[in-house]
């Protein structure tokens, strides 16, 4: 017998009487003051939001706030006259110099303050994650309240690849003390469009 | 590989002797404990939440070979190559042949019990292959050559100073650098240059969607993604328990890992893998290392829900006090005392006793497996299976029959306080541990049953 | 009503005084108590350490002495925990199930059988409530600090009765003490140290007495307080509960 039909048998043999499945529908969350909400928890998380009109003060924003003289990226379209458009061909590895990206997600979570962001927003999967500092932008409509909401929304979702991303990389492992950046992005910056 | 030479009391014994460090650690971890109390607090429907993950979970062990089958086809469907490992040597031998056969010779590894409790990387090392753990506390416990003493927190009972040394020793850093800013850095720089490097990477895996194939795995520093997103083979290695029906079960599970853990709403990166990059090959590897066999124990099967959040840890005031590493087993505290046992219970058999029966583990676990009964259950069961020392099977033989029989205990109690004697606590002598550090209460005139006899029974208050 | 007391092992040896405020206290609230005298242990010390098979005699002796009883009351929660889920017959599985249903620890039996309401108790001092876990998290005498769920505690309700009592507040109110059977030999480093804390607790919130439902925990945290020659007292809530300083 294989390893994999000797496993199977034996978990057969038991695995305890059927249970059912709990229905899980209950658990929705209010879109009460959703954006106020997301601002908080995303805050709170460490991560920065501006609340937008338009890609022209995203474009203001960012160069108020980032270094414009390193390589700054974007998938936006709607950036595509400020920023170089990140080429969905290159070899991952040479985005090891990207300061900041700047990325649209599908949809936030107000009790979270994460982000989804399936790989076609990411344009590489990489690209949240080796950059120096994140910025996705969100539209205000796009906010969710909880993840029962998200994933309903998600559904199966037509990606090889996708995560929540909810702040900047961080990591606590020495002392319990907090430092951001741990090997991801040192700061997250989300756009809330409206 | 784990040496084991001293039991958890002389392990925490040891731990115990700095009172200063395990102040700190105590303090440390019941702070994690207040935050997800805080963060459990502001989800009213919280546990509504935990029983629903519970019976999520029960359905999962009770359709987990369906649900195997289920996964695996839609594994194969989006691309993804399935082992199956039974154990943990035939787990290593797996990765070795996928690494081998594309002549590779250095991995990166994100945080992953199953790989700690298999040896991968002593195994690996023996074959000539370099593995670096990418987590920061994972990384600093493989550069001081010891296993990970928290499932969430590997390094937790280092202090800044000894990981500063540590730092100085095998990376270069300069001596008496000990701020914890200055030190993740120096090893992001240094571990970048890994992740750009490497062309394999391995992770864990938290959450197995049968429905989709998809696999979930959680981070905060996003290790785990910078590894994989870079290499042109990645691997996951999943225990089997790890699967759940539906992704919408996601919503339910991810809201209680990372609140349970550390009290963060979320962790920051959870990533869904599903197919692999163009040009990438993927691997998951379905082992087994006693799962089925804790399936087959009706009163230990509730284990093997367990999400790996480490909160009965930070509320175990034995495991705070102790230390992880006192546990002598790659899962540690409360879990890992009931979990040990099904591996090796001879080994183990120190475990389930290394507990006062308190009960908070259970009450902060988030798919509410009761984890102080099956400790009771677990004592239970290494006594009838022969593990218990000698001379505590007749202790205790020789108390059952004195507390059986009323005459005899109303005897010795009079002659000597046979309670004085025989109880193991209360054992009057001065060589009974209850001394070393505390004293005993002063032995009354009479016991209550004697003044009773003397005060009550004239005025007839026990005629019914 | 016949209420019979249950009078556990080491309280008969060493807490008399405990037992005899037990014993007093139903009989001020007008009740009719009956002491068995051949009663001896409960069995938990065995079955806490891995030997609940060679309890059933304890058991057997157990229902001898209190199957008869309308009630079965105890100044100590963890026995009275031991009981209500492992009192077991061989040969009458019924009666061991009756009488488990009709044991209670001293203060649970105030607040939800006698629904007591007033005592007439003083006891002028500041007093910590070292929550048992047994009796917390077995017997839910309290809520418990890890739930999200609504706050009680009938220690507390009974204390706020006593006349010119102080409780204090305690930076982590329902931490174990380290205690647990044979744990505190076994385990006697942990177990110190865990009282330790307990205790300082309690005396950095002002503590004059600390009191609770089980007399083992306090055993132990008065064990280190008299070594420390503290002059913070442990006294079982019975004795304050029958107070009449």
């Amino acid at each position: 017998m294989s390893t994999r039909e000797s496993i199977l048998a034996a978990v057969l043999k038991n695995q305890p009487p059927a249970s059912p499945l709990p229905d899980i529908s209950a658990f929705q969350g209010t879109d009460q003051d959703i954006v106020a909400r997301y601002r908080a928890v995303f805050t709170g998380i460490g991560g920065s939001v501006f609340e937008v009109e338009n890609f022209a003060e995203i474009n203001d924003r960012i160069r108020e706030n980032f270094d414009a003289t390193k390589r700054i990226l974007t998938t936006l379209p709607g950036l595509a006259g400020y920023f170089e458009q990140l080429s969905t061909t290159a070899d991952p590895r040479t985005f090891d110099d990207v300061e900041l990206a700047v990325i649209e997600a599908q949809l936030a979570v107000a009790e979270n303050g994460a982000v989804w962001l399936p790989e076609q927003r990411m344009g590489q999967r990489i690209i949240p994650y080796i950059c120096q500092h994140l910025a996705v932008v969100v539209p205000v409509a796009t906010i969710v309240p909880t993840l029962h909401e998200a994933y309903a929304q998600i559904g199966e979702g037509d990606y090889g690849f996708g995560a929540f991303i909810g702040g900047p990389s961080k990591t606590a492992d020495i002392e319990q003390a907090l430092v951001m950046g741990a090997h991801g992005p040192i700061t997250m910056t989300v756009f809330i469009l409206k | 590989m784990e040496t084991k030479t001293k039991d958890h009391a002389a392990l925490a014994e040891a731990f115990i002797r700095d009172e200063e460090h395990v102040n700190w650690h105590d303090g440390a971890l019941w702070w994690i404990r207040q935050k997800r109390d805080i963060a459990s607090k502001q989800i009213p429907e919280w546990e509504a939440l935990r029983e629903t993950a519970s019976r999520i979970k029960s359905n999962v062990l009770s359709n987990l070979h369906d649900y195997l089958l289920q996964f695996e086809a839609n594994l194969i469907k989006n691309g993804i190559t399935v082992h199956w490992a039974s154990d943990a040597e035939e787990h290593n031998r797996i990765v070795y042949s996928i690494l081998k056969a594309r002549e590779i010779n250095q991995m990166i590894k994100s945080k992953s019990m199953l790989t700690e409790e298999c040896h991968l990387n002593e195994y690996l090392a023996e074959r000539g292959i370099d593995v670096i753990n990418s987590d920061l506390g994972e990384y600093i416990q493989q550069l001081d050559n010891e296993p990970p003493s928290h499932i969430v927190l590997p390094c937790i009972h280092k202090r800044k100073e000894e990981i500063g040394e540590i730092f100085h020793e095998h990376l270069g850093t300069e001596k008496g650098v000990s701020d914890p800013t200055t030190l993740t850095r120096f090893a992001r720089r240094h571990l970048r240059n890994a992740f750009i490097t490497r062309r394999a990477a391995l992770t864990g895996v938290n959450f197995a969607v049968a429905e989709t194939g998809e696999y979930v795995v959680c981070t905060n520093e996003g290790n785990a993604d910078m590894g994989a997103h870079l290499s042109d083979v990645q691997i996951a290695s999943m225990g089997l328990e790890k699967i759940i029906p539906q992704k919408k079960h996601l919503g339910i599970f991810l809201r209680l890992l990372a609140r349970s853990a550390t009290g963060q709403p979320i962790t920051i990166y959870s990533s869904h893998f599903k197919k692999p990059r163009a040009g990438q090959e993927m691997h998951l590897i379905l082992v087994d290392l006693g799962r089925t066999r804790q399936l087959g124990r009706p009163e230990f099967r509730e284990s093997l829900k367990c999400i790996k959040c480490g909160a009965c840890m930070n509320t175990c005031p034995v495991y705070r006090k102790s230390g992880g590493l006192s546990y002598h087993n790659t899962i540690s505290g409360p879990i890992g005392a009931i979990l040990a046992p099904n591996l090796d219970m001879k080994r183990h058999a120190d475990l389930p006793f290394a507990s006062t029966l308190c009960g908070s583990c259970s009450n902060v676990c988030p798919v509410k497996i009761n984890i102080h009964d099956q400790l009771y259950q677990w004592r239970q069961v290494i006594v009838k299976e022969g593990f218990a020392a000698n001379t505590k099977v007749l202790g205790m033989k020789a108390m059952a029959w004195t507390l059986s029989s009323p005459n005899s205990y109303t005897r010795m109690g009079r002659a000597g306080r046979w309670v004085l004697n025989n109880i193991p606590f209360a054992i009057n002598n001065k060589l009974n541990p209850w001394y070393k550090q505390r004293e005993m209460p002063d032995g009354p005139k009479e016991s209550f049953g004697e003044w009773y006899a003397k005060n009550q029974k004239e005025n007839g208050s026990d005629k019914k | 009503m016949t209420v019979g007391l249950f009078i556990p092992c080491y309280v008969n040896q060493f807490y008399p005084q405990a037992a005899i405020a037990t014993l007093q206290l139903l009989q001020k609230l007008g009740l009719h108590v009956v002491y068995p005298p051949r009663q001896t242990c409960c069995g938990q010390p065995m079955a806490n350490s891995g030997f609940e098979h060679l309890t059933q005699e304890c058991n057997d002796l157990f229902l001898e002495n209190f199957a008869s009883f309308d009630y079965i009351v105890a100044p100590s929660a963890s026995c009275v925990l031991h009981v209500k889920q492992h009192l077991h017959s061989t040969n009458d599985p019924a009666l061991a199930e009756r009488v488990r249903s009709k044991v209670y620890e001293l203060v649970e039996f105030l607040t939800d059988v006698l629904k007591i309401d007033h005592l007439k108790a003083r006891f002028p001092h500041k007093v910590g409530i070292h929550q048992s876990c047994h009796g917390l998290r077995g017997l839910y005498l309290a809520q418990m600090s890890e739930l999200n769920a609504r706050p009680f505690s009938k220690p507390v309700q009974l204390l706020n009765m006593v006349d010119g009592l102080e409780l204090i507040d305690l930076d982590r109110p329902d931490e174990c003490c380290g205690f647990g059977g044979t744990f505190c030999v076994a385990e006697e480093a942990v177990s110190v140290k865990m009282g330790r804390d307990r205790v300082t607790d309690h005396v950095k919130n002002g503590a004059e007495y600390i009191t609770s439902v089980d007399l083992s925990c306090l055993m132990h945290l008065e064990g280190i307080l008299h070594r420390n020659k503290s002059a913070v007292k442990a006294v079982h809530i019975a004795e304050i509960l029958n107070s009449t300083l």
